[in-house]
C-alpha cells in the first residue's frame, strides 16, 4: 500500500538529511507504529505519505514515495486526500470549520461528493467513531479526547485507504486514549484501513501494532515484527525494559503476555521496600484553594502541603484541575483560599518576588521563550532573577543540556526546550518548583534524564509537584501521589499504594506482577527465579 | 435525489438571511437620530438575540458589542464636555476653562456645558452604537463562518480568505493572553517598546504556527482540488456584464435614457450571475446540507430591507414639498429631533412600525438554543486555564 524507495529527506540549513536511504513497504490493512527519539524524524516520515513533506514543509526529498500507486513527486497533499487521511499532532489547531458535523463533511465538500452520499457518509462515520452524540457541538468545547476522535472521523468520511496519525494520544489521560485507541483497532479490524501512527507512549499502542517502523539515530529506518524490532531498538517502552532487566529473548507486547511468561517462568518479584518517608519541612501550605471561571468550579477547596525534598505528582483526567492548580498555587491565577511559602503568599507579591517562592514550567513550555538565541536567553533569565551572570546557562549544561549559545531557541528539541525553560525557572532558586505537564513529546531516554534531574533538585532540597497524565513517568519519579478528579483532592499516597491498586492509573508493569506491587523495571533488581 | 433538509422545528435560519436583515436595521438606523426610537431598536436587537441565539461560543459575543456601544457613547460625551462647544442657551454647569495659547484658536478646553450640546451628542453617539449592535446581533446569531458557506462557488476561494482572516483577531488575542501570562512566570513585568516588541514577536510567531498548522491541515484534506476542467468564456462574459451594469449605472444618473440605462443594467446582473455560475463549474466542491431560502428567510430579510425603506424614505422626504396633509402623516421631521432648540423627541406610527419590523424575527424562527450538559463544558473551560479567555471567545 505504502512504499518507499530509496527516499533520503533533507531539510534546508541541515547539515545532514534527517531519513537517509531509507527503503520500505507497508501492506494494505496493517496498522504500522513508528517509533523513534525527539526529533529523530517521525513526524516527517509521516508527512512523506501523504506529501506534505516536502510539498508543503520545504526541503529536498529524493528517491520515491508511492501511496496506493499514486507517486507523491507528481500527486499533491491535495490529490492525495482521497487517499491519505492525515491528522496532526494537536487536532484544534489543524480545524477548519465550527461544528463537528461540518468539520466532518469539510473534506468530502472538497471531493465534490454528492449532498445525498455525504449525509449518509457523516452518519456512519459519526457511528463509527461512537460520537453521534456530539454532532452539533463546537469543536472548541471538546475534551482532547473527543477532539481526536472528532479529527480521525473528519479524515475519514472521505473514505481514504490509509490513516496517518501523528501522536494521537499524548496528550490525552489514559483512559481517553484508551478510548481512541479502540476507536483505531475498530478501523483496522473491521475497515481493513491501513493505518501508520507515531507515537512517543509506546505501552499505550504497541500491543495493537502489526509492524513497528524505528528511525535508527542514523536516520535509517527498521522496519519489522514488533518483538523483533522493540528487541533491538533504543527506545525502551516498559515491557522492554522488563524483558531486558529479566533476559527475556522476546519482547512481550502485551500485560497479558509478559503476565504469562512471568506466572510460566514462576517469577516472584523482591518486595520493594517503601523508600523512606521524607520528613523535610512542609515548605507550601495551601488550604481552601478554590478556582472559578465564571460560573464553574475548576478547583474546589483544595487542602494540600508540599515538603522540601519531596517529589509529589498530581494525576487525574483532562480537564479535571490540575493546570488551574499549578496556576494558582504559583499566584498567577485569581483564586480564593491561601497559599503559605516562607510565610508569604505568591499572590500578593509582584511577578518578580512570586517566583522567588514558587516556580511554575507550563504545558506550554515555549510560551516562556522570546529572545532570539539561547546565549541571550540565559542572560535575560539572570537579570530577571537578579542571579550573577552566567547562572543560567551553567544551569543548563548541569541540566545534559550543551548547545551553543546562539542557537534560536525554536529550533531545540522539545526535551532541550523543556530544558531551557527549566534552567530560566530555576535560575531564581526557587524553593518550591511545580511542573505542569513536562513530559508530552519526550521519548523514554529524554523522560529517564528528567526524572534524575527532578530527583537531584528534590534531594537538594526543593519540593516538586508534577501535574502529568504519564503514568509510567509518574511511577518513576516520586514517592508521593495526589489523584484529582472534578475539581477536588480525592486521594493522597504513595505512588505505590496509589498506582499500583488503581484500575485507570497502574503502569504496565504492576499489571504484569499484581498483586505484588511493581511499579518498575527498577524494581526488578535482584528478582529471584 | 433531492434529500430533504432537516424539518423544520430543528432548522436554524439561513444565515444571510440573519445578517441581511440585521444590517437593514443598521441602515435604517444609520437615517435616524431619535433616542426614543434608538433606544427602542437596541432594546428589540437585543431581545432577538437573546431569544433566538444558538448556545455556541460565537452567540456569546453581544456582550462585547454593548459594552463596545457604551464605550463609544461614553467617549463621545467626554470628549464633547472636555471640549465644549457653544450649541445652545441652556448651561448646565461650567466646567473650569483652560486658556489656549493664540496658535490652537477655535479650540477651547472647558467652558459652558449646555443641554443642547449634551442633547446633539448623546443623539449622535447614540445612533453609532446601535449600528455596532446590529453587527453585534448579526454575529451571534450567525457567526460569518457559516455565513460565507453560502457564497457562491466562484466566489469560494475569497471566502476562504475571509473565513482565515476572521480566525486570525481572536487567536493572536488567545496568544497574547497565554504568552502574557507566561511572562509574568518569568518575573518579567517591565513595560515599555522593548518587551512589547518582544511579546509582538513570540504572539505573531505563534500566530504563524497556527496559520501553517491551519493550512497544512486544509491541504491534507483536499482544499483547492479542482476537477480539472477548463472553464471557457466565464472571464470575458463577466468583463462584458461589469461593463455592461456600469455603463447602464452611468446612463441612469447622468443622461434620460432610462430604459436603455435600465436594460443595459438588468443585462449586466444577469450576465455576472451567469458568469459567476461558470466560473463556479471549475471547483468540484460540493456542500453539505446547504441551507434552503424558503419563505422564513424571505420573511426576515425582508423585516429588514422594510425597515431601512420606512426610515430613509420616510427621513428623506422635504416637508415643504409635501402637501400639509401628507407631511402631517408622513412626519418627517420626527426622525431628527430638534436639539437647539431643545425639543422633547416623539413617537410616531412608523417608528412603531421599524420596532415591530426590528422584534418579527421572534415569531418567525424558533430558538437556537440547545441543551448542552454541564459536565461537558466544564472540560474546556478547565482544560488550559484562561482567567479573561472570554475576551478571545468574544471577538470570534
Amino acid at each position: 500500500m505504502i512504499t518507499f524507495e530509496h527516499v533520503s529527506i533533507t531539510y534546508p540549513d541541515a547539515r545532514r538529511p534527517v531519513l537517509d536511504d531509507v527503503s520500505f513497504e507497508i501492506a494494505e490493512g496493517d496498522l504500522c507504529l513508528v517509533i523513534g527519539a525527539t526529533g529523530s524524524g517521525k513526524s516527517t516520515l509521516l508527512g512523506a505519505i501523504n506529501g506534505l513533506v516536502p510539498h508543503f514543509t520545504g526541503g529536498t526529498l529524493s528517491g520515491r514515495v508511492v501511496v496506493d500507486g499514486r507517486d507523491t513527486a507528481r500527486f499533491r497533499p491535495r490529490e492525495l486526500a482521497d487517499v491519505v487521511g492525515y491528522v496532526g499532532q494537536d487536532p484544534l489547531r489543524g480545524f477548519v470549520t465550527d461544528v463537528v458535523e461540518d468539520e466532518i463533511a469539510y473534506g468530502m465538500e472538497q471531493l465534490g461528493i454528492a449532498p445525498a452520499a455525504m449525509r449518509k457518509r457523516v452518519e456512519e462515520t459519526l457511528d463509527l467513531m461512537g460520537i453521534a452524540d456530539l454532532r452539533s457541538r463546537p469543536l472548541v468545547e471538546l475534551s482532547g479526547g473527543q477532539q481526536q476522535r472528532v479529527a480521525i472521523a473528519a479524515v475519514l468520511a472521505a473514505r481514504p485507504e490509509v490513516l496517518v496519525l501523528d501522536e494521537p494520544t499524548s496528550a490525552l489521560d489514559p483512559t481517553a486514549a484508551q478510548d481512541v485507541l479502540s476507536a483505531i483497532t475498530t478501523l483496522v479490524h473491521e475497515v481493513a484501513l491501513t493505518v501508520v501512527l507515531a507515537e512517543h507512549r509506546l505501552e499505550r499502542v504497541m500491543h495493537a501494532a502489526d509492524t513497528i517502523a524505528w528511525i535508527t539515530p542514523a536516520g535509517t529506518v527498521d522496519l519489522g515484527l514488533p518483538a523483533d524490532v522493540l528487541a533491538r531498538s533504543t527506545i525502551t517502552p516498559p515491557l522492554a525494559a522488563l524483558a531486558r532487566e529479566l533476559g527475556w529473548d522476546r519482547v512481550p507486547l502485551s500485560v497479558r503476555e509478559a503476565r504469562r511468561r512471568v506466572l510460566a517462568d514462576d517469577i516472584r518479584p523482591p518486595v520493594v521496600a517503601e523508600p523512606a518517608p521524607v520528613h523535610g519541612e512542609p515548605v507550601l501550605v495551601a488550604s481552601g484553594i478554590d478556582v472559578r471561571y465564571g460560573d464553574l468550579v475548576a478547583v474546589r477547596s483544595v487542602d494540600l502541603e508540599l515538603r522540601a525534598g519531596e517529589v509529589t505528582t498530581l494525576l487525574g483526567r483532562n480537564g479535571c484541575g490540575k493546570s488551574s492548580l499549578l496556576w494558582a498555587l504559583q499566584g498567577a491565577l485569581t483564586h480564593a483560599g491561601e497559599v503559605r511559602v516562607d510565610g508569604r503568599d505568591p499572590a500578593g507579591l509582584p511577578a518578580a518576588q512570586a517566583r522567588r517562592l514558587v516556580t511554575l514550567v507550563p504545558q506550554t513550555a515555549a510560551d516562556l521563550l522570546y529572545a532570539p538565541s539561547v546565549g541571550e536567553e540565559c542572560e535575560l533569565a539572570d537579570r530577571e532573577s537578579a542571579a550573577a551572570p552566567g547562572t543560567t546557562a551553567g544551569l543548563l549544561r548541569r541540566l545534559g543540556v550543551d548547545v551553543e549559545p546562539s542557537r534560536d531557541p525554536r529550533d531545540l528539541s522539545e526535551g532541550q526546550r523543556l530544558a531551557l525553560v527549566l534552567a530560566i525557572q530555576l535560575s531564581a532558586e526557587p524553593p518550591v518548583l511545580l511542573l505542569d505537564e513536562p513530559t508530552r513529546g519526550l521519548d523514554y531516554s529524554a523522560k529517564a534524564d528528567l526524572t534524575a534531574i527532578v530527583r537531584e533538585l528534590a534531594a537538594a532540597g526543593m519540593a516538586v509537584l508534577i501535574s502529568t497524565h504519564d503514568v509510567e513517568f509518574a511511577a518513576g519519579v516520586g514517592r508521593r501521589t495526589l489523584l484529582m478528579a472534578d475539581g477536588e483532592l480525592i486521594a493522597e499516597g504513595t505512588t505505590l499504594d496509589l498506582l499500583a491498586s488503581s484500575v485507570a492509573y497502574a503502569p504496565q508493569l504492576a499489571k504484569v506482577f499484581a498483586p505484588s506491587p511493581v511499579l518498575t523495571a527498577a524494581d526488578l533488581a535482584g528478582v529471584s527465579r | 435525489m433531492v434529500v430533504p433538509e432537516r424539518t423544520d422545528a430543528l432548522r436554524t435560519l439561513h444565515p444571510l438571511a440573519w445578517w441581511c436583515w440585521a444590517i437593514g436595521i443598521g441602515l435604517a438606523v444609520n437615517g435616524t437620530t431619535n433616542p426614543l426610537l434608538l433606544i427602542l431598536v437596541a432594546l428589540s436587537m437585543v431581545t432577538v438575540v437573546m431569544l433566538r441565539r444558538s448556545d455556541s461560543p460565537w452567540a456569546r459575543s453581544v456582550r462585547a458589542y454593548l459594552v463596545l456601544a457604551a464605550f463609544v457613547i461614553g467617549m463621545r460625551l467626554f470628549f464633547q464636555l472636555l471640549l465644549g462647544g457653544g450649541r445652545g442657551e441652556t448651561v448646565l454647569f461650567t466646567l473650569p476653562s483652560v486658556p489656549l495659547p493664540a496658535w490652537a484658536a477655535g479650540i477651547q478646553l472647558g467652558g459652558v456645558v449646555t443641554a443642547e450640546a449634551i442633547a446633539y451628542t448623546v443623539y449622535d453617539a447614540l445612533r453609532l452604537a446601535v449600528m455596532l449592535l446590529c453587527i453585534g446581533a448579526a454575529n451571534a446569531l450567525a457567526s460569518p463562518r457559516q455565513a460565507l458557506r453560502s457564497v457562491p462557488a466562484a466566489l469560494y476561494e475569497a471566502s476562504v480568505a475571509v473565513v482565515v482572516a476572521l480566525s486570525v483577531a481572536p487567536q493572536l488575542i488567545e496568544s497574547g493572553q497565554r504568552i502574557h501570562r507566561a511572562r509574568r512566570l518569568r518575573g518579567d513585568s517591565s513595560r515599555g517598546l522593548r518587551s512589547l516588541g518582544r511579546i509582538a514577536l513570540a504572539v505573531l510567531a505563534d500566530a504563524i504556527d497556527r496559520s501553517m498548522s491551519l493550512a497544512a491541515g486544509m491541504e491534507a484534506r483536499g482544499f483547492a482540488r479542482t476537477r480539472g476542467l477548463h472553464v471557457r468564456g466565464a472571464l470575458p462574459l463577466m468583463l462584458a456584464s461589469v461593463l455592461s451594469a456600469t455603463t447602464g449605472g452611468y446612463l441612469m444618473l447622468a443622461t434620460d435614457y432610462r430604459w436603455l440605462a435600465a436594460a443595459l443594467m438588468v443585462a449586466g446582473v444577469a450576465g455576472t450571475g451567469l458568469g459567476l455560475r461558470r466560473a463556479g463549474a471549475r471547483l468540484a466542491v460540493t456542500s453539505y446540507r446547504p441551507h434552503p431560502w424558503q419563505w422564513r428567510e424571505t420573511l426576515v430579510a425582508g423585516c429588514g430591507v422594510v425597515a431601512m425603506l420606512v426610515v430613509l424614505g420616510i427621513g428623506g422626504l422635504d416637508p415643504d414639498q409635501l402637501g400639509p396633509a401628507l407631511a402631517a402623516v408622513l412626519d418627517p421631521l420626527a426622525f431628527f429631533p430638534s436639539t437647539n432648540p431643545l425639543a422633547w423627541p416623539q413617537l410616531n406610527g412608523w417608528m412603531l412600525a421599524v420596532v415591530a419590523l426590528v422584534l418579527a424575527p421572534i415569531p418567525l424562527t424558533r430558538t437556537g438554543l440547545q441543551r448542552i450538559p454541564d459536565a461537558a463544558r466544564t472540560d474546556v473551560a478547565v482544560r488550559s486555564p484562561r482567567p479573561r479567555g472570554r475576551l478571545a471567545e468574544a471577538v470570534r
